[in-house]
């Protein structure tokens, strides 16, 4: 028995090393998930290395442009730019990845449970979910954010629950693929319990297109993260958050361009990375429709 | 057909009742109500009392909810706490700002798709669909306050061409909107054009691949009068849903790219009203844009059905 949980294990793994390196030989992979990396130890790493501190005043050195002392200039309070700028994704993606993981987990199961169960229940859930795609997701957002306060704990909850409600469409969607084939009749045939059957047979099958989808979702909620930040609406002062940085530079732009310019950058190469690195996924899953034609 | 349709209107508008209860019951829901969220720190005593009689807060919801549906069928949506107006004047002009922007939009960016999008999909993976595909991601995933900020800083910081922010009022007649609104077309057609020229160019190589181009193919037909006659239609048909579930979906985009641009639409409108803690003028948007987003999918559906010739077919 314990001989073949490992085997999966090591199944699993196996196929985990092969997706990846499936992923670098493809030029998007490789820079995508080079990206990614990156950000993530810099995140991790960053408050060891950063050579000021985020919420530190200068006030001789208000809107400088790169320099010895400030290799990125400073902002319009005198705080270094480059330090700022290597802080600023951790909000960012401390909140998104765990919303991520939430949202795939509630949205994938629904969507299984959904699409094995059927009936009035799977219509009735459908038609709550489109009623939800038809309100705009900032605009729900920003209710609820600005009713019920500011902070990740208002934050990653709503995220997730936002932008799992896709994921239950397209889990259900991938499920319907799956559940009229013939094992899933066969453990209907012995007997297996709806769990069972959703567990070892139905999630595994639809693992790939959760994972692609694991990794979309994360882009966007990146995006709308940050956005929120921008509108004031994400991550408090003097915390440094790109959208926050973005948003606080804008009115110096015309004279202090490489204060806008630096988290511009950073957020922008995350979130390209973070998109190559889905593009190559699902390549490598074999899940992109394009790959099917033969021309 | 019209059995389809009526069965699509009928649809959309169940929907949008449903909208309606979601937003009602969303607003009752949170914690505070209008007033608190009105009067903030002031919310004691007399003060909270008076404000609940003034609009009528302390009736049970369901009353509250059916008066303001009515009401809304009506065109009125009930004043405004912060404005002191009536909401639907408030919205008229914003809402038509908004529709502009975005109409604009996508008669830049929905022709530009489908013509680079085709070309992608025909010329797969060649250098030219490369590039293509590249930008797009690029013009794709990057927010739309960073794409609308370097927009700024690029026209109108250094070139000086255009003006970066908007200084007209809002109700101004639309010829003084001209110039301001150049910028903010850009940045939302952008992003639009990235989205659906990804979806027509993998709808394209799925039709190059299908079973009735190949035997088009093998028939002899003329490369040309082949992706004229049997790739496109069959490929563009499909991208019309997805067309306005994108350009619904963008409306998010245009709330950030109003605040940038400082454009006086319904999406900065918005923002004030939730900084304003205006939970009635809050919940009037949500169903104007909700509305808007109906109404487009349901668009979206009729001209399907107009155009499918396997659809138009059915009465017989």
């Amino acid at each position: 028995m314990s001989d073949t949980t490992t085997l999966i294990r090591e199944n699993a793994f196996v196929k985990l090393l092969n997706i990846l390196a499936d992923m670098v030989s493809r030029p998007s992979g490789l820079v995508g998930l080079s990206l990614v990396g990156f950000h993530i130890v810099l995140a991790i790493v960053s408050p060891a290395i950063v050579p000021y501190d985020y919420r530190v005043m200068d006030s001789l050195a208000i809107l400088s442009g790169p320099s010895a002392e400030h290799w990125l200039g400073t902002d319009n309070l005198g705080r270094d730019i480059l330090t700022r700028t290597m802080l600023g994704g951790q909000q960012a993606l401390l909140v998104t990845s765990i919303g991520t993981v939430i949202a795939i987990a509630w949205g994938g199961m629904l969507g299984v449970m959904l699409g094995l169960i059927g009936g009035w229940l799977e219509n009735l859930v459908m038609r709550l979910v489109d009623a939800f795609l038809a309100i705009p997701w900032i605009l729900f957002l920003l209710l609820i954010v600005s009713v019920v306060g500011l902070g990740n704990a208002v934050l990653i909850p709503t995220l997730a629950f936002f932008y799992g409600i896709p994921v239950v469409r397209m889990s259900r969607a991938a499920t319907h693929d799956v559940v009229a084939l013939d094992y899933i009749t066969a453990a209907r045939a012995r007997g297996e319990s709806r769990i069972t059957i959703v567990i070892k047979e139905l999630l595994p099958n639809v693992l790939d297109v959760l994972l692609v989808e694991a990794a979309m979702r994360w882009s966007w909620m990146l995006l709308a993260f940050s956005s929120l930040s921008f509108l004031g609406f994400g991550v408090t002062p003097p915390t440094a958050d790109w959208g926050l940085m973005i948003a606080g530079a804008r009115s110096f732009m015309s004279f202090a361009p490489w204060a806008v310019l630096a988290p511009v950058v950073a957020l922008s190469s995350l979130i390209i990375g973070i998109n190559l690195s889905a593009d190559a996924l699902a390549k490598a899953l074999g899940i992109d429709r394009a790959q099917k034609a033969p021309l | 057909m019209i059995k389809l349709f009526l069965q699509r209107i009928v649809l959309g508008l169940l929907t949008l009742v449903f909208v309606s209860g979601i937003v009602f019951v969303a607003v009752e829901a949170l914690p505070g109500d209008a007033c608190t969220a009105y009067l903030g720190r002031m919310a004691k005593g007399t003060r909270l009392e008076n404000c609940r009689r003034d609009f009528g807060i302390e009736r049970p919801a369901l009353t509250r909810y059916a008066e303001w549906t009515l009401g809304t069928l009506q065109g009125d949506f009930g004043m405004s706490l912060s404005r002191d107006k009536p909401i639907s004047d408030i919205i008229g002009t914003r809402l038509r700002n908004t529709l502009i922007l975005g109409l604009s939009a996508t008669l830049i960016g929905v022709p530009l798709a489908i013509f680079l999008g085709i070309i992608a999909g025909l010329w797969r993976d060649r250098p030219l669909d490369l590039w293509i595909s590249t930008i797009a991601i690029f013009a794709m995933t990057i927010p739309e306050f960073v794409s609308s900020t370097l927009l700024i800083l690029v026209f109108s910081v250094w070139l000086g061409w255009l003006p970066g922010i908007v200084t007209t009022p809002p109700n101004a007649p639309l010829t003084e909107f001209l110039s301001d609104i150049i910028l903010p077309i850009i940045a939302l057609a952008l992003v639009m054009t990235a989205h659906i020229l990804r979806m027509v160019r993998t709808s394209v190589i799925d039709v190059m691949g299908s079973d009735y181009v190949q035997m088009a193919r093998l028939k002899g037909v003329p490369y040309w009068r082949m992706v004229f006659r049997h790739v496109l239609p069959n490929a563009l048909l499909p991208t019309i849903n997805l067309v306005a579930l994108t350009i619904a979906w963008l409306l998010g985009g245009v709330v950030v790219i109003e605040v940038v641009f400082n454009y006086p639409g319904l999406g900065r409108l918005t923002i004030d009203a939730i900084s304003d803690r205006d939970l009635a003028l809050v919940q009037a948007i949500a169903l104007v844009l909700a509305a808007v987003y109906i109404g487009l999918n349901l668009f979206a559906d009729l001209l399907t059905l107009i155009v499918n010739p396997r659809l138009r077919t059915m009465r017989h």
